[in-house]
């Protein structure tokens, strides 16, 4: 069995390296809708991947935190990034696969994958 | 429906969020020679009165007081009924909610557990401020996880950090597949 004293060995490592993030405006907000309808799609690993991938690239300005229903159950699983001075940006109908996409064209390079977006779909 | 049980398990969580709950407590209990798997999560936050616990069963309860009720509650609820289980759910205004459901595991209608890790993994990650205890068990071998031990060993450092977040997700596979006694290398 695995146990939890193998923290302390992490602390140790990360003890004086631990930068407290600044909410600045740099900072981006990935929000991911986690109701019973987001979960019922899929939204659990769009949840998932996007933790880990900013945590594996280590993107300091990005928060992946969750929210509940938006209202828009049939398009979820949704994923909204929301960035100072910038209009909010929905992704709907998500991947984990659309998802790392969004994360490296968007949240990385700053462009917006616009043919996942809300705005691109015809409601 | 969702297709795992560990959906359902997510699912019930949220709602232990949206109610303001600090603690939050998660078991999955096996018992093979029964062939009964036992799901409960149980919390501290602001409860139900008796005309809510009374409706959040039913998934025409359309009552907008409050957002605790959706169709998160009847579909756990349907899906341990079907398999020839059972439902538990009480609620105190003011104390908290515990719920309880219970699989037969070889009817045909009963759904897979899934990925139960990823559950807890995304939880404790995404609700760092709330105190997760999650304890798994397949008949006398179990293991458990508490937050609260996790915080008093990491002091600030951050759950959502690389190496802590692997190890999370490490140490919920790990010891799940030794008490699921799969083999290990």
């Amino acid at each position: 069995m695995k146990s939890l004293e193998e923290l302390k060995a992490i602390r140790e490592r990360m003890q004086g390296q631990v930068e407290f993030r600044a909410e600045n405006s740099d900072q981006i907000r990935v929000v991911v809708g986690m109701a019973t309808c987001g979960i019922a799609s899929g939204a659990r690993p769009v949840l998932t991947t996007l933790a880990e991938e900013v945590q594996k690239r280590d993107l300091k300005n990005v928060t992946v935190t969750q929210t509940g229903c938006i209202g828009l159950c049939q398009y979820e699983p949704i994923v909204e990034v929301l960035e100072g001075g910038k209009d909010k940006i929905t992704y709907i109908k998500m991947t984990p696969e659309k998802a790392v996409e969004v994360l490296e064209q968007h949240l990385v390079r700053g462009q917006v994958v616009e043919k996942y977006t809300l705005n691109e779909t015809r409601l | 429906m969702f297709p795992e049980i560990s959906l359902h398990i997510l699912d019930i969580a949220e709602n232990s969020i949206k109610a303001g709950a600090t603690r939050i407590e998660i078991e999955v209990l096996r018992r093979t020679a029964e062939r009964k798997l036992t799901v409960a999560v149980q919390d501290n936050g602001c409860g139900m009165d008796a005309e809510q616990l009374a409706g959040c069963t039913d998934p025409f309860f359309t009552s907008r007081t409050t957002r605790r009720v959706g169709l998160g509650i009847p579909f756990l609820k349907a899906s341990a009924e079907c398999t020839g289980g059972s439902f538990f759910i009480d609620s105190q205004k003011g104390r908290g909610t515990q719920i309880r459901a219970e699989y037969v595991t070889d009817h045909i209608d009963c759904i897979p557990l899934g990925d139960i890790g990823a559950t807890v993994y995304s939880l404790i990650l995404m609700n760092e401020a709330i105190g997760f205890f999650y304890r798994y068990g397949v008949d006398e071998r179990q293991f458990t996880l508490d937050t609260d031990e996790m915080r008093a060993l990491l002091g600030d450092v951050p759950f959502a950090s690389r190496e802590v977040a692997a190890f999370i997700r490490e140490y919920l596979e790990e010891n799940q597949k030794e008490t699921d006694q799969e083999e290990i290398l």
